[in-house]
């Protein structure tokens, strides 16, 4: 394999240097020459007006994937309750179906499972495969990526999806490892390549600075784990709230998937599973999070995020700084080295913007920043700016939001 | 050497972030002045390479540090910081063959190379990389290495030759588990701090010869490696169209919260 520059219509002028993010290129006497740092990600390619640069020598084959059919989703729970972003995943899942033309599945595993699947029911699934037993009680990586491997072998869907929870981050790859096919991790898009009929995967990279377009050459199916709280959830009829009959009513769309428990051997020994007291640390769960930084001063005013978070039904956030002098746990902590999200409203309380914590909270819907400092970098990405004393401003939001009216 | 206890540390150099600035304007990156780091993930991943190391040292037994990385030949220079920081040896995986892997063409390379490395018994990555950003390595690399994988470790509890019990965090909560070693786990930031490079390290780091291992050399065949051994190939990289507007909410903090409570109103938040 290799890159390619043509001397001929190369003109040296650096659109592609620009857009390197590796110092693989040099311009030398009008001519781009491409160095041994290059990683192939074609940025360069895309950026070139002149069409001057290629790679070459990608094996090309032929590969027949006519035996695989369908849309099928990972649906994650833990310990009987739904993981939200698995009911994003089956509405995206409904719509790239119909694109294709064809059918949505399911896939299952866990315990005691049957009031509450119901919902499931409401996203357009035409068949819903369940494995249920005790050994999928607790989310061991190596128990569910048997079962998951043996629904893909035995129904051979062409894309196949997951949450980009932490389960589904480390139990997807082991799957697609199991499997051998390609897996493209934390998608923010998915569509269909009109032409082709394959899976076009689209994810930040870079803290959202970049976005990839990433395909599954070469294998099936074509698998994306796809970040919490981006797909929109769309239920094609609402679900109800009368739980215990729903369950047999979509009886017919049903297939208990047969297996034999005693073949799920486990390497892994759970010895603990604990909860932070007082407060929720899954951060992606929410539509609000309230962030404080190092501007909150000190851990006992967290109390005032935390009353903020608790009246708009949201979760505690915090900077860096905040987490590293120990005013929150980091479980709490957004940004590059944190968490990623991305809520329909985070409110930032005393953070400056660092890019590294921008890293993580840029892609949410709205954005309200309060910051006595006018210049502080995190206006430049809000949607809404609060100029101002976050002690002044908070509580009287927070009386506001108590009592339901504005004052003047 | 026998019954050492090597630890391996997977690392890998980024370009550091904090530059990476898009001009609006054009659109594009400005790259100018862009360094490469250790991704930072895997620092805490060294640091708890050296404290394992350091563990079973005071248990009476030897243990050591190998640092791997698969990346241009610049990328020597990271391995060099992470014997400063405490490694013991490092190794650089480069071949021009390799431009191009995915997550499964890493994990493949350095799963080759794992085995060529003679008495591991844990190996250690970060939790995700800042230009990759998947976590998927360390998963698919314990799959082939056919080794259990504890991902997102907050804290190594107990240690032997035998087994690990990590402590993780989870979705909402921390699970810990128990495993037979070999095995791999991933690290977070809330597992250490990071400790500065020591004056006997940093001569350390000058001082040494790192080999350079190619595809030959780890006996992977080229085309598994690099773009032609990946199963998923970027097709585009493009950035996205922000279309930042800020609206400033003025006055005093009354009219300020007056304000924002409507916003939020019309939000549908309250
Ligand atoms: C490798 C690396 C990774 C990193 N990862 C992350 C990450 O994941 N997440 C992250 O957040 N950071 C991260 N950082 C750190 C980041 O660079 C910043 O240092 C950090 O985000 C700053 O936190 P802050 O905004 O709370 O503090 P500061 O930058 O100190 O800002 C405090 C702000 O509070 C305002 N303020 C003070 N008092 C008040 C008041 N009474 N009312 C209103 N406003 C007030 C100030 O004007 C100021 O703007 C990382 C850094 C590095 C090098
Ligand atoms: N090229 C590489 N060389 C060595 N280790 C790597 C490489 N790529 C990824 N890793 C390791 O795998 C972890 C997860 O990377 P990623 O799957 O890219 O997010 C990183 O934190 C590193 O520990």
């Amino acid at each position: 394999m290799e890159i390619k520059v043509d001397e001929k219509t190369c003109t040296g002028c650096s659109l592609c240097k620009n857009v390197c993010m590796y110092d693989a290129i040099e311009i030398t006497g009008k001519l781009a020459r491409i160095n041994d740092n290059c990683i192939f990600c074609g940025a360069c390619i895309d950026a070139c007006k002149f069409k001057s640069i290629e790679i070459t020598g990608i094996p090309e084959q032929d590969f027949d994937f006519s035996g695989y059919e369908g849309v099928m989703v990972f649906i994650e729970q833990h310990q009987g309750s739904v993981a939200e972003v698995s009911y994003e995943l089956l509405s995206e899942g409904r719509k790239l179906a119909d694109t294709l033309g064809t059918k949505l599945y399911g896939i299952l595993p866990g315990y005691d499972l049957k009031e509450r699947i119901a919902d499931i029911f409401c996203y357009g699934i035409d068949r819903l495969y369940i494995a249920e037993n005790e050994i999928f009680k607790n989310n061991i990586d190596d128990i569910y990526s048997k079962i998951l491997v043996q629904a893909i072998n035995r129904y051979r869907p062409d894309i196949f999806l997951g949450g980009a929870t932490s389960f589904g981050r480390t139990l997807l790859p082991k799957v697609a490892a199991i499997i051998k096919t390609g897996l493209t991790a934390d998608c923010t898009e998915l569509s269909i390549d009109p032409d082709k009929k394959i899976l076009l995967q689209t994810r930040p990279t870079f803290g959202g600075n970049i976005l990839a377009t990433i395909i599954t050459r070469n294998a099936r199916p074509q698998m994306a784990t796809v970040r919490p709280h981006v797909m929109a959830k769309a239920a094609i009829n609402q679900p109800d709230n009368n739980r215990t009959d729903n369950y047999l009513k979509y009886a017919g769309k049903i297939e208990f998937l047969k297996f034999d428990p005693l073949n799920f051997k486990t390497k892994y020994k759970l010895l603990s599973q604990e909860k932070e007291s007082g407060q929720s640390i899954n951060l992606t769960d929410y539509d609000v999070i309230v962030s404080g930084g190092r501007g909150i001063g000190g851990p006992d005013n967290f109390a005032l995020i935390k009353e903020l978070a608790d009246v708009l039904g949201g979760v505690v956030g915090a900077s860096r700084a905040a987490v590293d002098s120990n005013w929150i746990s980091y479980p709490h902590q957004v940004g590059q080295t944190g968490k990623t999200v991305n809520p329909k409203v985070y409110i930032a309380c005393g953070i400056s913007g660092a890019i590294q914590h921008l890293a993580g909270m840029q892609t949410s819907d709205i954005v309200i920043a309060i910051n006595k400092d006018p210049y502080a970098p995190i206006f430049k990405i809000a949607n809404y700016g609060l100029v101002g004393d976050l002690f002044e401003i908070i509580p009287r939001l927070i009386k506001k939001i108590k009592s339901g009216k504005s004052s003047i | 050497m026998e019954n050492i206890f090597r630890i391996i540390v997977c690392i890998k150099q980024v370009p550091g972030t904090t530059e990476i600035k898009i001009n609006p304007q054009t659109n594009t990156l400005v790259r100018e002045g862009i360094e490469t780091v250790i991704n930072p993930f895997d620092t805490y991943a060294i640091e708890e390479g050296v404290r394992v190391k350091e563990r079973i040292q005071q248990s009476g037994e030897a243990a050591e540090v190998t640092a791997i990385t698969m990346g241009p030949p610049q990328s020597e220079s990271i391995l060099r910081e992470a014997i400063a920081l405490g490694a013991d040896k490092a190794i650089l995986l480069s071949d021009r063959a390799f431009a191009g892997a995915d997550t499964w063409a890493t994990a493949l390379t350095l799963k080759k190379a794992v085995k060529k490395i003679e008495g591991w018994r844990l190996i250690i990555l970060g939790k995700q990389t800042l230009d990759g950003d998947t976590g998927q390595v360390g998963p698919e690399l314990a799959h082939m290495l056919n080794i259990p994988f504890i991902g997102y470790a907050s804290s190594i509890e107990e240690i032997s030759f035998q087994k690990i019990t990590v402590k993780r965090l989870a979705e909402d909560r921390y699970e810990t588990f128990e495993v037979r070693l070999p095995a791999a786990v991933s690290v977070g930031k809330d597992i250490n701090i990071p400790r500065v490079p020591s004056l006997r390290g940093k001569l350390k780091a000058k001082n040494e010869t790192i080999p350079v291992w190619r595809a030959v050399d780890v006996e992977l065949d080229e085309k598994d490696a690099g773009l032609p051994g990946s199963y998923t190939q970027v097709i585009k990289i493009f950035t996205p169209k922000h279309t930042y507007e800020v609206k400033m909410i003025e006055g005093g903090p009354d009219e300020q919260a007056d304000e924002l409570f409507k916003k939020l109103k019309q939000l549908s938040i309250v």
